[in-house]
């Protein structure tokens, strides 16, 4: 697959057009009519979740969060064709990616809510918590990927981030690394056309940045990142070579963020409506739950169902976070280093007693 | 037991980690077949073969990240720093994720790593190579921050890093890397990081330094036996975690504080100390505690260094004025 669709020639694997048909049978997964479904219930799920979490914060009951919607595919897909044992290692727009490796909506609303609680993943998950310094996390996959190998655990490692992370020296120390030691490490770019406001474009000369893995040395490729279909084969291909030892994969999703950069950005200050305009209809949910109609899998009443059941889950997880208090005074101290210096303890203790007093 | 210098002992705690848990792994720039620049891990590839001892391209960011990640998975990796002159590519890894990665996961990811630079002036070498940044990480939250002064405080203070759950910044004093040669056991011993020692006691003054300037210190000491003053002196040994107490009963048994250090003047150990001395000995204090430090400037190329760094005179001067304040 990675020889066909070579960067340099301008390939770029799409299975699953806007109409959802399938227009590159030769690549399509074998996925069960279940697995189909439970994929496009995921990205319903997801894109109900982020436009609840947008609307909780302008409501003031979340802080500044970033948008999600248009990227579902690229963020479940690629999470899909992954084993329960592998790694993920965010950034920090892929919920969707975040809700197929285990964690909930009470983590990301702790999260965003202000709470570390949000990146206590249950034991075993496998995620790291988001990485907001961009593409520093790069170096991180590929030192879990040098310990899986290390220990002769088949494990793989995938992280993501977006164009605007290419531009990063850890983009290139990090894929650099996985390469020069040839670690079994997924590196997931989500192009979403833009870092904030900076179009790709001006992000970098390279045509694609699948392209820029030819320079490690590396397999890259181009996908449709709207299409689920793409995204998950691609990312199963490339889980593959690297679970076989071949070392790490760079692949380049295209996408568009239909939303903001986060809560606090107005995207109509550098690009238009017209541009918007033309990306909604190639969003993924709409392809997906066409090609899912046409096979007979899904429907206005399975539709409407499965809206009913997110949303109240998604509430239901709300109601929990709202539960949470403050962070507790000594949670601020305790987990900074397994054992407490003493002379951070004397700090709980003088805060304690000042909160003691103030509190009567 | 065998005599060895800092660079032996070091060598050996690698050594003896390496043979002791499978999961321990050494890497940096040269650090595997050459053995590195100071030739601190010399031979170890060779012994536990390039699996475990091994070279990494030159890029400073990913031997900490990478580092982070391999220690998040299960292994205790000590990375090599060439220079802590050159640690500053890997800075945003240290302090965006090596030191918040057990406080932001609440604990279900840590790093148990160690990195390790050689640190520190007076080997009349290039430019970014006599730094003394200590002070920088001992300000970040989950870091550990050591400093070794003798070949066997090295070797067990490594061993405890390399146990240590937490990440610890490991700074060689390399000015005397071949310059001390003391009798080193050559199994596994532990110093306890956090704890400073008391190399000399004394009831008029407490003397604070660490690494490099522990021996002009001790010669400054000399001249002040001679003159009668009596002088305690405590190695450090971990700038962070502090040894409060150690450091805070000598001052309030002496009522006096000279601090002595290579690093920059300003915001560094020497303040935090005379601030711990108002903290908790204030009414004990006899005198203005006093530092005797690096200067606030850049430190300058070699034809200028000697001035730049503490030496006994200096240290002697400032123990004396205090005494007789």
């Amino acid at each position: 697959m990675f020889k066909t669709f070579d960067p340099l020639k301008g390939k770029r694997l799409q299975i699953m057009n806007e109409n959802g048909e399938i227009v590159g049978e030769k690549w399509m997964p074998k996925l069960s009519d279940d697995k189909l479904v439970e994929a496009y219930k995921t990205m319903l799920y997801a894109r109900i979740a982020d436009e609840k979490a947008v609307s909780y914060q302008r409501q003031g009951r979340l802080f500044t969060l970033p948008a999600n919607m248009g990227q579902e595919a690229a963020a479940i897909g690629s999470a899909m064709a992954l084993e329960k044992t592998d790694w993920m290692v965010p950034a920090y727009r892929e919920l969707g990616s975040w809700l197929v490796k285990g964690a909930t909506m009470l983590h990301y609303f702790l999260y965003f809510g202000g709470s570390e609680e949000g990146s206590r993943f249950p034991e075993g998950t496998r995620l790291l918590p988001v990485s907001v310094p961009i593409s520093s996390q790069l170096t991180h996959a590929a030192g879990l990927g040098f310990a899986a190998q290390y220990k002769g655990e088949k494990d793989v490692v995938i992280t993501y981030f977006g164009d605007g992370g290419t531009s990063q020296g850890d983009f290139h120390e990090g894929i650099n690394w996985a390469a020069v030691f040839n670690c079994p490490v997924i590196f997931f770019n989500n192009n979403n056309g833009y870092a904030i406001s900076l179009p790709r474009a001006k992000q970098t000369k390279s045509e694609t940045i699948a392209q820029k893995a030819i320079a490690y040395g590396i397999p890259g490729i181009q996908i449709d990142g709207n299409d689920f279909l793409a995204v998950y084969r691609a990312t199963s291909e490339a889980a593959k070579h690297a679970r076989e030892g071949k070392g790490p994969v760079l692949i380049e999703a295209i996408t568009y963020r239909l939303g903001a950069h986060t809560t606090s950005d107005d995207p109509t200050k550098y690009r238009t409506k017209e541009e918007e305009a033309e990306w909604h209809p190639k969003e993924p949910l709409i392809r997906m739950r066409k090609f899912l109609e046409n096979k007979g899998l899904w429907d206005d009443a399975k539709e409407q169902k499965h809206r009913d059941e997110a949303t109240a889950d998604i509430e239901g997880h709300f109601k929990e976070f709202e539960k949470y208090k403050n962070t507790p005074l000594e949670d601020i101290f305790k987990y900074q280093y397994e054992e407490m210096p003493d002379g951070l303890k004397a700090q709980m203790v003088e805060l304690r007693n000042y909160y003691d007093r103030k509190e009567g | 037991m065998a005599v060895m210098n800092m660079v032996q002992a070091i060598n050996s705690a690698l050594d003896g980690k390496l043979a002791d848990d499978k999961n321990v792994v050494v890497f940096g720039e040269d650090a595997g077949h050459e053995g590195g620049v100071f030739r601190v891990t010399e031979g170890l590839q060779a012994k536990f073969g390039e699996k475990r001892v091994f070279d990494t391209p030159l890029a400073e960011s990913v031997i900490v990240g990478a580092g982070l990640g391999m220690a998040i998975n299960g292994l205790r990796p000590v990375c090599e720093l060439q220079f802590s002159g050159f640690m500053y590519p890997a800075f945003n890894q240290i302090i965006s994720h090596v030191a918040r990665m057990r406080y932001r996961s609440r604990g279900t990811l840590t790093a148990p790593m160690v990195i390790r630079a050689p640190y520190g002036g007076g080997i009349r070498a290039l430019e970014h190579h006599s730094e003394s940044a200590e002070a920088i990480y001992a300000h970040i939250p989950g870091l550990k921050v050591v400093i070794p002064s003798t070949p066997y405080d090295a070797k067990g203070l490594l061993i405890s890093a390399i146990e240590d759950n937490d990440p610890v910044i490991f700074l060689e004093p390399k000015k005397i890397y071949r310059a001390i040669k003391q009798e080193v056991p050559e199994d596994l011993y532990r110093i306890k990081i956090g704890k400073a020692k008391v190399l000399q006691e004394g009831d008029q003054l407490t003397v604070v330094a660490y690494g490099a300037m522990i021996r002009p210190t001790q010669q400054a000491l000399q001249q002040a036996k001679k003159d009668g003053y009596s002088v305690e002196l405590i190695d450090l040994r971990t700038i962070s975690p502090l040894d409060r107490e150690t450091v805070a009963d000598s001052i309030k048994k002496t009522g006096r504080l000279v601090v002595v250090h290579e690093a920059a003047k300003s915001f560094g150990t020497g303040a935090e100390l005379m601030a711990l001395a108002n903290e908790e000995a204030f009414l004990n204090l006899e005198a203005p505690p006093m530092r005797v430090t690096g200067m606030d400037t850049t430190v300058p190329l070699p034809k200028g260094e000697d001035m730049f760094f503490p030496e006994a005179g200096r240290i002697y001067e400032a123990i004396k004025k205090t005494i007789e304040f």
